[in-house]
């Protein structure tokens, strides 16, 4: 198992690379650069400026030493927020998106697999279109929509919870994520209800069945196990997208995270702050795939064995 | 009174296309100690029958128009869902046709066999962990495997077929049920490993007084096994009297059809080989190896290690061995089909693994094959037009204008009527594409088939039409065949020669005859040994001796 880590996390760097590199070449092509504004500026002024964050090197010049700033772990000073570093903004919006993405993720798995699993549980009668019908309505609805709807609803008619904030009130964390877990939620409940059938009509649980266990110990203990393992397989993106997602949300509810930073960096043509998010969130995803694929191999006793025997 | 009493029970399927009646007014009766076989063929209702005493059917589409179940005097087709558990738990055990599937692969062997003593449905008879691991260990052991300790907390992966049928079996008897129903438990297994999974099952039942629903397809198996017998044609059951009676004083002329169709002596037409001159296939120490994922360093799978054999130009050479031998893998390279890793294999001369693609093509002409599955191995979205002129075009032995003919001509060879060459491969039975398959097999005229166990998914009456087809048709188009199988009943009345194979390596080879009076290896015996003979004296002989 751990060979297989290793592995995959060599095969990472050169996807890494690549990712560096447009990103680089990408935001550095755009036209205007971070200090242009539509106030006159003084031409010596963004020389001085450009002097000041190396931007008059060439270009392959200031790709290199980049690199060896990303190698060391350095992602640059922000060009917008003068005088604060890439690192330090990422620190500072990490933990209010990562709490909202955690609470969103246990919204998504909690309401999908159980709609999913009660789903599959009698295919094509009500107690499957109802669950799966709700799940088509939360993968058509925009987080922009359900965010203003559920403010509207339980914010402001209801008054049940504060509209905006983050750990400022108490509840004022439930509906943001919900808003930001429904999609999640709705496509972990169509997964889970398709490897559930399929799990459903294999054999063994016939023989389940056969051998007089009820049908809570089927489904929990026999199906279970098989049927989310396309779940598992997709926690790894979804946990990558939710960090990488939550700008929308972020916005509606004034939520100081990584999301705001990350869409006015692009804004502010703020080149080592676009850079870095980039690299961030790159970095996660495939963390988090190969954290979701370690999940599956562990899960099933053959592939495990086989993981173990590789070492 | 029996232990199980069935009563005029229908069961009918609804579905878009209509009703159809899959058990129509059956009976029959069981009582303890006692083996009751229900055989047919596939669609005869054998299995919905007995999956349906234990409520096993999926309703909808499934449902018991009329009937009853008498079970100790309570019904199992109209008792609720609490007491069918019990039932299962207690009283009535199943075993199923394929072990690779029936056991669930995440849950460990162990865990799985305590299931029914560690949740079962009647409280008073639940048993701790400790003590139920102790007893499932003391029943691994008896039904055979080694080591049961130790093997307890392994996976279903980590055992072959065999192994896993008798971990079934240990799982069934667990709550020591006093009914045992057995769904072609044998069907998927070797034949060794059928003889000793029957005698295991039998020794069981007169240890233990259990009355036995054996279902099977195979008459031999039957013979061997029941006290009764009840024969099923299409629903409704064509004829039921103790074994000897169905096997020796029939009445009914599908039982008749059904024991006529069992593969049976020797070949009756007389070899066809080329006594001279140079054979037609030389294969020299032929290996065939595939890499080994599961071993560090990678290893190899030997399928086939240093086979060398000879093919005579129109003689039909049997290949057999049981799963796992290397048959398959050894008839798919001699066609260039699986990447051979050393030796020769030469056709009228010419050394075929040393052709690139190209220079193979005229040679693929030649060399035809025929797959076991006709419902896998023929392109569901092509009719059979499609499939018989795709090969004829190809190597340019039609145009246009005769292709017609030409596939019409080939659906008179094979036995399909002229009126059914629009059809997809769904539109027929199993038997008529296996006929598809043949047709595109010998579209191209070729000189050497190798047919891949061509009858080995097909049922019993079909199946002996289709041998009766392959050897006109190897007559009329003067053909050279290898036929690969495991079944030695079926290769010894259509092969003048038999090779057989164990472990990547041939064990023996001779005329079919003398091989069969008198086999030189120990491995040919057994193998000839476990043969079930549709006879029921001589095979409860067998298994008193």
């Amino acid at each position: 198992m751990w060979r297989f880590a290793l592995n995959r996390l060599l095969q990472a760097i050169p996807v890494l690379l690549i990712v560096i590199s447009a990103t680089f070449l990408l935001v550095h092509s755009a036209p205007g650069g971070p200090f242009s504004a539509e106030k006159n500026v003084p031409p010596e002024v963004i020389k001085a400026l450009e002097a000041q964050y190396n931007l008059d090197q060439p270009l392959w010049q200031q790709y290199i030493n980049y690199l060896g700033d990303v190698v060391q772990g350095d992602f640059g000073p922000s060009f917008k927020y003068s005088g604060r570093t890439v690192n330090e903004l990422i620190a500072a919006g990490l933990p209010a998106t990562a709490e909202l993405a955690l609470y969103a993720m246990l919204v998504a798995l909690v309401i999908g697999i159980s709609a999913g699993v009660t789903a599959a549980m009698r295919p094509n009668t009500v107690q499957d279109y109802l669950p799966m019908s709700a799940a088509m309505l939360g993968i058509c609805m925009p987080s922009f929509l359900l965010g203003p709807l559920l403010v509207l609803v339980f914010g402001i008619h209801l008054e049940w919870l504060p509209v905006s904030g983050w750990g400022d009130m108490p509840g004022d964390k439930i509906m943001p994520a919900i808003t930001l877990g429904t999609g999640y939620a709705a496509y972990i409940a169509r997964l889970s209800r398709g490897g559930m059938l399929e799990v459903l009509s294999q054999d063994y649980i016939r023989t389940a069945r056969a051998k007089g266990l009820s049908e809570p110990v089927i489904i929990f203990k026999h199906a279970m196990r098989g049927g989310l393992i396309p779940v598992v397989a997709f926690l790894g993106p979804a946990f990558a997208g939710l960090l990488g997602g939550s700008f929308v949300v972020e916005t509606i509810f004034q939520i100081p995270g990584l999301g705001r930073f990350y869409v006015q960096a692009a804004f502010n043509r703020d080149y080592t702050m676009i850079l870095g998010m980039t690299i961030f969130f790159a970095t996660l995803i495939i963390l988090f795939n190969l954290l979701s694929d370690m999940l599956a191999i562990w899960l099933d006793p053959k592939l495990r064995q086989q993981a173990r025997g590789n070492n | 009174m029996a232990l199980l009493e069935v009563n005029g029970l229908s069961i009918y399927f609804y579905s878009r296309n209509g009703v159809v009646k899959a058990v129509d007014d059956v009976s029959f009766s069981v009582d303890a100690g006692e083996t009751l076989a229900i055989v047919g063929e596939s669609g005869s209702g054998k299995s919905v029958t007995c999956y349906s005493l234990l409520d096993l059917l999926p309703k909808p589409p499934a449902k018991i128009e009329a009937g009853t179940a008498l079970f100790d005097g309570i019904d199992l087709l109209s008792c609720d869902d609490t007491q069918m558990r019990r039932f299962r738990s207690n009283d009535i055990a199943m075993i199923f046709q394929d072990p690779m599937t029936s056991l669930n692969p995440f849950i460990s062997i162990g865990e799985q066999l305590i299931e029914p003593l560690i949740y079962n449905e009647d409280k008073s008879r639940r048993q701790s962990r400790s003590e139920a691991r102790l007893r499932a260990i003391e029943l691994l052991n008896e039904v055979g495997i080694m080591d049961a300790e130790r093997r307890f907390d392994s996976f279903p992966h980590e055992f072959s077929g065999g192994m896993r049928q008798r971990v079934m079996i240990a799982m069934a008897l667990i709550n020591e049920p006093r009914l045992l129903i057995c769904d072609e438990p044998t069907t998927a297994l070797d034949v060794t490993i059928q003889a000793q999974i029957l005698a295991l099952i039998k020794t069981l039942q007169k240890k233990r007084d259990v009355a036995v629903i054996f279902i099977s397809h195979d008459l031999g198996v039957v013979a061997g096994i029941a006290d009764k017998v009840v024969v099923m044609c299409e629903g409704t059951v064509r004829e039921a009297n103790d074994t000897e009676g169905i096997f020796y004083r029939t009445e009914d002329d599908y039982t008749r059809k059904l024991l006529a169709a069992i593969p049976e002596g020797a070949k009756v037409t007389p070899s066809r080989a080329e006594a001279t001159g140079e054979p037609m296939i030389r294969v020299d120490n032929l290996k065939t190896y595939f890499p080994d994922y599961s071993k560090t360093p990678v290893g190899y799978i030997r399928a086939v290690d240093g086979v060398s054999l000879e093919i005579q130009r129109g003689e039909i050479l049997g290949l057999v061995g049981e799963s796992g031998s290397g048959k398959s893998t050894l008839g798919r390279s001699i066609l260039q089909l699986a990447p051979i890793t050393a030796g020769s294999i030469n056709f009228d001369g010419t050394q075929l693994n040393k052709l690139s693609a190209d220079h193979l093509v005229p040679w693929r002409r030649k060399m035809q094959m025929i797959f076991q599955d006709p419902y896998a191995s023929l392109n569901p979205r092509m009719t059979v037009y499609q499939t018989l002129a795709e090969p004829l075009l190809y190597h340019g032995l039609a145009n246009a204008k005769n292709i017609d003919q030409q596939v019409q001509h080939l659906m008179d060879d094979v036995g399909l009527a002229r009126n059914n060459m629009r059809k997809y491969p769904h539109e027929f039975s199993g038997g008529q594409r296996q006929r598809i398959a043949i047709g595109r097999a010998i579209a191209t005229k070729p000189e050497l088939i190798i047919a891949d166990e061509p009858v080995s998914a097909l049922d019993v009456t079909i199946q002996a039409q289709i041998l009766d087809l392959i050897l006109n048709l190897v007559e009329k188009h003067n053909l050279t065949m290898l036929f690969i199988s495991h079944d030695l009943s079926v290769v010894r009345c259509i092969s003048d020669r038999v090779v057989v194979m164990n472990q990547g390596v041939i064990i023996e080879t001779g005329d079919t005859e003398a091989l069969w009076a008198d086999p030189q290896q120990q491995y040919t015996r057994d193998l000839l040994a476990a043969i079930p003979m549709a006879d029921p004296k001589s095979e409860r002989l067998r298994t008193t001796r």
